[in-house]
């Protein structure tokens, strides 16, 4: 009804909330993004597509630094945050992960209740000051996880006895309990049944009000169901960003419209 | 060129399934084979240890009514304890030959050619000590006649497990068949008994001559301190570099030395360890010989790279989806690897320590160097101060034992066998226990 020219009108008052400049990262000799520049915006849902090996989830473990964990792996280039470089050495990894959450391929909820799950991060980050702090935080997360019905009777429940599309639920409830401001999601449906896929696409829907999303996908109907933007990565370079409806109804570069009509990848 | 025509059936086997049928079934066969030969061979070293040990566990024991005569004990009758102190245990040997001789008077129990001299030989060479004890604890007992339960001789004792047989007695200087049919008239009275032996767990070693008092306790005892320094001192240091090595070193050609040495070090001989130990704990550290920390002090250092590898490959086991679960909510890298990733390892850890434990509490090599071979008779004291006492241990006293020239000593050796591998089974035990009960699934 109301949201096609609200939604267009958002979308064009949107700030930028990550830019990336002549990003490249090395696999020891291995050049796997070259010369990325992208300019992510505040609460929109922006989808990196791309056929596989193309570096789009390499590039997304960047904006988190989760690639600081592969010891060959190095980054070039400035990725800014809220224009604050996130690869300065002031910067803590820890404290920006914090801000910036992050779901992955595989539902990997920790091996504890359902409970513990959601309180960890902000017990870590000293979120709550008290029991009742945290039980307020745990239900609001799993609100948002769209998960507080299925599991609201059994939090003491193990994380790893839910179904998978629950269990990935859970982890999207636990990356908001931090309260960051970016979520990043590397292929969150990839290991799910359409039915939990339809589920998290639409939490991730409503994600959008709070959050900047990115998320990664080897779906193009996943992407243009989800996305305001769409990135297109082909063998490590940034082909083709734009709006999502334009990308794939319009795509610029012949190396987009040939993925997208299913000639590559 | 193939030979398949269009009629070939399936029914019909052809020659290269057939083939390879075969060779599967030859596969399988190999490995019954080789598995019946491990039974068998286990098989054969339980029943010959069992049938040679168990017997330990059981001693003779003969019960004697002692009259504790004050003319030999106590001559002027003062009841002074300095004084009874004096009476050495050489003074205690005629009161069991005046009991035997009264035993021996009575109807029906005489040996032709059999003199109460002799017969005193029948009771362990430990009794007067026992009995010396007994009054020094309690001298008011002095003038009464009390019930004493004594070891019999290793002879006798092996009499009734079929060590030693009329004929060998005839051949023994030790003992004669008029001892032997004395000791049958005994047991007839029901003087005599074989019974269970606790001194064979809770007494110290005995000297080559009385192979019927010797017994564990002072191994045993040592063996646990052994083992709590171990335990002390190897999982700390060896979850802590496990943990190090594989969560927070950078790869460079530096670790990749470190890691080669560790695994070089865990295939090193052990008595290597023996010399390095007595090398530098006791001739450069000064720490004193037989002591069961010296002991524990070399088994740590031939037991950590056993664990630091098996905590190495529990670690290595967790799968990085939980750390990248823990980083990704903004958790530090000792939080994921302490908060996750090491509640995940710790069943796998407290196995490879248990199992590197049960290694270090079989090991003997190091120790003959170390000299915890000596001859201990005293008990250690009671830790931390006892772990610097001299003590023996369990494997290194089933060596011992099996040096001496006593038949008796061979049936403690195999006894001593049984005992150590009780305790093994029961470590194992645990490690089974602990990784059933905390292995959880991701």
């Amino acid at each position: 009804m109301y949201d096609a020219p609200i939604l267009g009108d958002a979308v064009n008052q949107k700030t930028t909330k990550i830019s990336a400049r002549d990003v490249q990262v090395y696999y020891g000799d291995t050049h796997a993004i070259k010369d990325v520049n992208v300019d992510i915006d505040a609460k929109t849902v922006t989808a990196f597509i791309g056929p596989s090996g193309c570096g789009k989830s390499t590039f997304l473990r960047c904006i988190n630094r989760m690639n600081d964990t592969i010891d060959v792996c190095r980054v070039v280039g400035d990725i800014k945050i809220d224009n604050e470089d996130i690869y300065d050495k002031r910067v803590d990894p820890v404290q920006l992960r914090a801000k910036v959450g992050m779901v992955f391929q595989k539902p990997n909820p920790f091996p504890k209740s359902i409970y513990d799950n959601i309180a960890y991060g902000p017990r870590i980050h000293g979120l709550a000051n008290s029991k009742a702090d945290l039980d307020v935080i745990v239900e609001k997360s799993l609100r948002r996880g769209a998960i507080w019905d299925e599991v609201k009777d059994r939090l003491d429940a193990p994380g790893t006895g839910l179904s998978g599309g629950q269990q990935q639920r859970l982890c999207i409830a636990r990356a908001v309990a931090t309260e960051p401001e970016v979520l990043l999601m590397d292929e969150p449906c990839s290991a799910l049944d359409p039915i939990a896929t339809a589920q998290v696409e639409e939490l991730i829907d409503e994600l959008r009000n709070q959050f900047s999303v990115v998320i990664v996908t080897h779906s193009m109907q996943q992407a243009a169901r989800v996305s305001q933007k769409t990135a297109f990565f082909h063998l490590g370079n940034l082909v083709e960003y734009g709006d999502t409806s334009q990308i794939f109804t319009n795509p610029q570069d012949e190396r987009t419209q040939n993925y997208i009509t299913g000639r590559i990848g | 060129m193939t030979d398949v025509s269009p009629t070939s059936s399936l029914l019909t086997v052809d020659d290269r399934t057939r083939r390879r049928n075969a060779a599967e079934k030859r596969f399988r066969v190999y490995g019954v084979i080789a598995i019946v030969l491990a039974m068998l061979a286990l098989a054969g070293l339980m029943t010959s240890i069992l049938s040679n040990g168990l017997s330990a566990f059981k001693q003779t024991f003969v019960t004697l009514e002692i009259y504790l005569d004050p003319a030999k004990l106590d001559k002027d009758g003062s009841r002074d304890l300095d004084k009874i102190r004096k009476v050495s245990t050489f003074g205690y040997a005629p009161l069991i030959k005046n009991s035997l001789q009264t035993q021996m008077d009575s109807p029906g129990m005489a040996v032709e050619g059999l003199k109460a001299k002799d017969a005193a030989k029948m009771v362990s060479k430990e009794a007067a000590a026992e009995m010396r004890r007994f009054v020094l604890n309690n001298p008011d007992m002095i003038g009464e006649t009390v019930s004493f339960k004594f070891l019999t001789s290793g002879r006798i004792d092996g009499y009734y497990k079929g060590r030693v047989t009329m004929e060998s007695a005839e051949r023994d200087s030790n003992i004669s068949p008029e001892q032997l049919m004395f000791a049958d008239k005994l047991k007839d009275a029901g003087l005599l008994k074989t019974s269970f032996n606790w001194g064979f767990l809770t007494r110290a070693d005995a000297s080559e001559n009385r192979p019927e008092a010797a017994g564990l306790g002072v191994a045993i005892l040592g063996s646990l301190y052994m083992m709590g320094v171990v335990l002390f001192l190897t999982l700390p240091i060896g979850v802590a570099a496990s943990i190090y090595l594989e969560e927070f070193a950078p790869r460079n050609w530096f670790t990749d030395i470190v890691e080669v040495n560790i695994s070089n070090l865990a295939a090193v001989p052990s008595i290597v360890f023996g010399i390095l130990g007595l090398a530098i704990f006791i001739n450069f550290a000064g720490l004193p010989q037989s002591a069961p920390i010296v002991g524990g002090l070399v088994l740590t250092l031939m037991t950590l790279p056993t664990i630091i590898i098996s905590t190495r490959a529990s670690l290595k086991a967790v799968p990085p989806s939980i750390r990248d679960a823990a980083l990704g909510v903004g958790a530090s890298k000792m939080q994921a690897v302490f908060h996750h990733v090491l509640p995940l390892a710790a069943p796998g850890i407290l196995t490879g320590t248990i199992i590197g434990l049960a290694q270090a509490l079989g090991e003997t090599a190091p120790l003959l160097l170390i000299g915890m071979v000596a001859f201990v008779r005293e008990f250690p004291g009671a830790p931390p101060e006892g772990l610097f006492d001299p003590a023996a241990a369990l494997p290194v006293q089933v060596y011992n034992w099996t040096q001496r020239a006593d038949p008796a000593f061979a049936e403690r050796a195999s006894g001593a066998i049984i005992v150590l591998l009780v305790f093994l089974l029961f470590m194992n035990a645990i490690a089974i226990i602990l990784r059933r009960r905390f292995e959880r699934r991701w």
